[in-house]
């Protein structure tokens, strides 16, 4: 029955007049969906191309590899089923020429992408161009598509931007696959932690290390307009918020006030860094314009004020203090006016991250000894808790705003042994919760826009 | 009419004895029942009962055992506990504290690092701020005794340096301290 409706409403939608090119839609506010059937063909690559890019990147079947890198990341989403390669029953080279419907339709694929990879030489130099197709299995016609030429190194992102094509076709939200996550890596025993910054790619692939893990390294976040981290170093002892550039490696200390400055984050137009100023016992929020070079002081209160997120808008700042006595979330205006309280459930709350739509805070909550990532409205209604555990925080929204990625810690044994700290995201639904691959322990994630062309 | 008054006082006498020895710890309550038994049993019973020994490092949850504890000097040790989330100097800190400034007094030419630390189980930067807050109230209170602002800073480490890695409440309950370190 629940097929049945389901096809009904494909039909109408592909019925529909004035869009020409309407397919299969999927409702990703629910999160007990049935994942969309779709296969993934291995993109053809014919026998001239597979030699040379054997030769460049040690590959031996590059248009399965990249087939691959999509099929991974739609079946992440949970959204997709992605069907087992085993059972097509067309080649790549001909369905990607015309797909022979019925047979697609006979493993129950709604959904169809095909591609071609063919190696290229400009100027001397290698490069590889990428052609994708998705089709519409049961309208039986080609819904979207494109061709990209790109060095051959980069051909992992060729598949995320191909990845965030389907997704928006399908789902008619943004994608977030050509993206990259930074975080905190962990080595060590508890007692005496290695921390480096280390960046990936959103699946976890070409991890780069950007400290070698001599000084203490805390809490990168991401500029959301480029590719500038901002963070909290130990350097010298003298705990400051730095900025990094992540693509030349040059960094700064941005700041330089007498007292601890930590908990940096950017402002939407990345202009301007927030951050918490402790001094002789006390944390207030400042803001430091990044080409003025002038701080301003927000906050002004002798409780703790720390961890501040902007409204995408940059009218607003969300921020955590325990001036009722315990931690709780505020807003202020972004000249520190007008502050009110927001959370008032059973518990304490820290880390208000403001969601890329604007809607909604997400937070980390402790109540009765467990640790819960949740989200509430801005106004502090409608409070959801999406996933508990005996430790975890620091929730990052993926661009779109539809996945939360955070932090968790296990509980050691007796002999304070068996800790780790792992990165793990959820959707915003509370479903599909999956552990994040590092290469070691992680912590701290931070989730960047999409990456630029 | 008197009698009857006194016979009132005995029994609100009686009533605050219950409430004085239900508000008593479990230890406490062990140890005046069994005076009379002899001390290897008091003994057993102390190894037997995990809670029992806690009561013993443990006030409120306070810690107030010797574990970990380290000196600034010779008879002087370098830390200072406290309480979940707070930052109140407890009557055994401000001795230890004590003894700091009076040695810091007499060895004028040392400056030293009060360093702030919380337990696991609070958000990362909440617990920035709050071992600042920690080794400030520890610094307020050597500077109260005699020793200048100018031979004391604080560093905060939040959560980021536990010296047990336990997850329980004897271990977190020594993870939040203030350490004084000799800085030359």
């Amino acid at each position: 029955m629940k097929n049945k409706l389901l096809l009904l409403f494909i039909f109408c939608l592909i019925l529909k007049p004035g869009i020409s090119y309407s397919l299969v839609e999927i409702d990703i506010t629910r999160g007990n969906i049935d994942p969309l059937p779709i296969s993934v063909s291995p993109f053809f690559e014919d026998e001239i191309s597979k030699e040379k890019i054997k030769k460049n990147l040690d590959i031996d079947n590059l248009g399965l590899e990249i087939s691959k890198v999509i099929e991974n990341n739609l079946r992440k989403t949970g959204l997709f089923d992605t069907l087992d390669k085993g059972s097509f029953l067309q080649k790549p080279d001909i369905a990607h020429l015309k797909p022979r419907f019925e047979d697609w339709a006979l493993i129950k694929s709604q959904v169809l992408i095909t591609g071609k990879v063919t190696s290229k030489i400009i100027n001397e130099k290698d490069f590889i161009r990428i052609e994708f197709k998705l089709w519409d299995v049961l309208g039986a016609k080609m819904v979207d598509g494109f061709s990209l030429t790109t060095v051959p190194t980069n051909w992992r992102r060729v598949g995320h931007k191909i990845s965030d094509k389907v997704y928006e076709r399908l789902t008619g939200e943004s994608g977030y696959f050509d993206t990259r996550i930074i975080y905190v890596s962990e080595e060590g025993p508890k007692t005496q932690r290695v921390k480096k910054l280390a960046i990936m790619d959103q699946d976890g692939f070409n991890t780069k290390y950007l400290t070698l893990g001599n000084e203490l390294v805390l809490t990168p976040r991401f500029n959301p307009t480029n590719q500038m981290v901002t963070y909290l170093s130990y350097f010298r002892n003298m705990p400051r918020v730095y900025l990094l550039n992540i693509e030349t490696g040059k960094q700064e200390v941005v700041g330089d006030f007498p007292g601890m400055t930590f908990a940096p984050r950017f402002s939407p137009d990345g202009k301007k860094i927030i951050m918490s100023l402790a001094k002789d016992g006390n944390s207030e929020i400042w803001v430091r314009n990044l080409d003025t070079n002038i701080q301003e002081k927000l906050t002004d209160h002798p409780s703790i004020d720390t961890s501040p997120s902007y409204s995408p808008d940059g009218k607003y700042i969300t921020f955590n203090s325990d001036r009722s006595g315990y931690q709780q979330i505020y807003i202020m205006r972004s000249d520190g006016s007008k502050v009110k309280r927001i959370s008032f459930g059973k518990g304490i709350y820290g880390t208000p991250v403001w969601s890329p739509r604007g809607d909604l805070i997400a937070f980390t909550k402790l109540h009765k000894g467990k640790f819960f990532i949740g989200v509430m409205r801005t106004d502090g209604s409608g409070e959801r808790l999406l996933t508990e555990n005996f430790y975890q925080e620091a929730p990052s929204w993926s661009p779109n705003g539809r996945i939360i990625i955070f932090y968790r810690e296990t509980k050691t044994d007796d002999k304070g042994l068996g800790f780790s700290a792992k990165l793990w995201s959820i959707d915003l639904t509370g479903y599909n919760e999956r552990l994040v691959k590092t290469e070691t322990d992680a912590s701290d994630p931070s989730w960047s826009s999409l990456l630029g062309n | 009419m008197n009698l009857n008054k006194i016979l009132k006082n005995a029994f609100f006498i009686v009533i605050f004895g219950l409430i004085v020895t239900a508000c008593a710890t479990k230890k406490s309550v062990k140890t005046t029942t069994e005076t009379k038994s002899t001390t290897t049993k008091a003994e057993e019973t102390q190894k037997a009962d995990p809670i029992e020994k806690l009561d013993a490092l443990m006030r409120g949850d306070v810690y107030v055992g010797s574990d970990t504890v380290g000196e600034l000097a010779s008879g002087v040790p370098d830390r200072v506990f406290f309480a979940t989330n707070e930052t109140i100097l407890t009557t055994a800190s401000r001795e230890t504290l004590r003894k700091q400034a009076a040695w810091l007094r007499q060895n004028s030419d040392v400056t030293v690092v009060v360093e702030g630390h919380a337990d696991e189980r609070g958000t990362r930067e909440y617990n920035l701020a709050l071992g600042e807050r920690r080794a400030n109230a520890a610094k307020d209170y050597l500077m109260t005794y005699g020793v200048s602002s100018d031979r004391i800073k604080v560093l905060s480490y939040g959560k980021e340096r536990p010296v047990d890695s336990g997850s329980n409440p004897l271990s977190w309950s020594k993870n939040r301290r203030s350490v004084t370190v000799k800085a030359n």
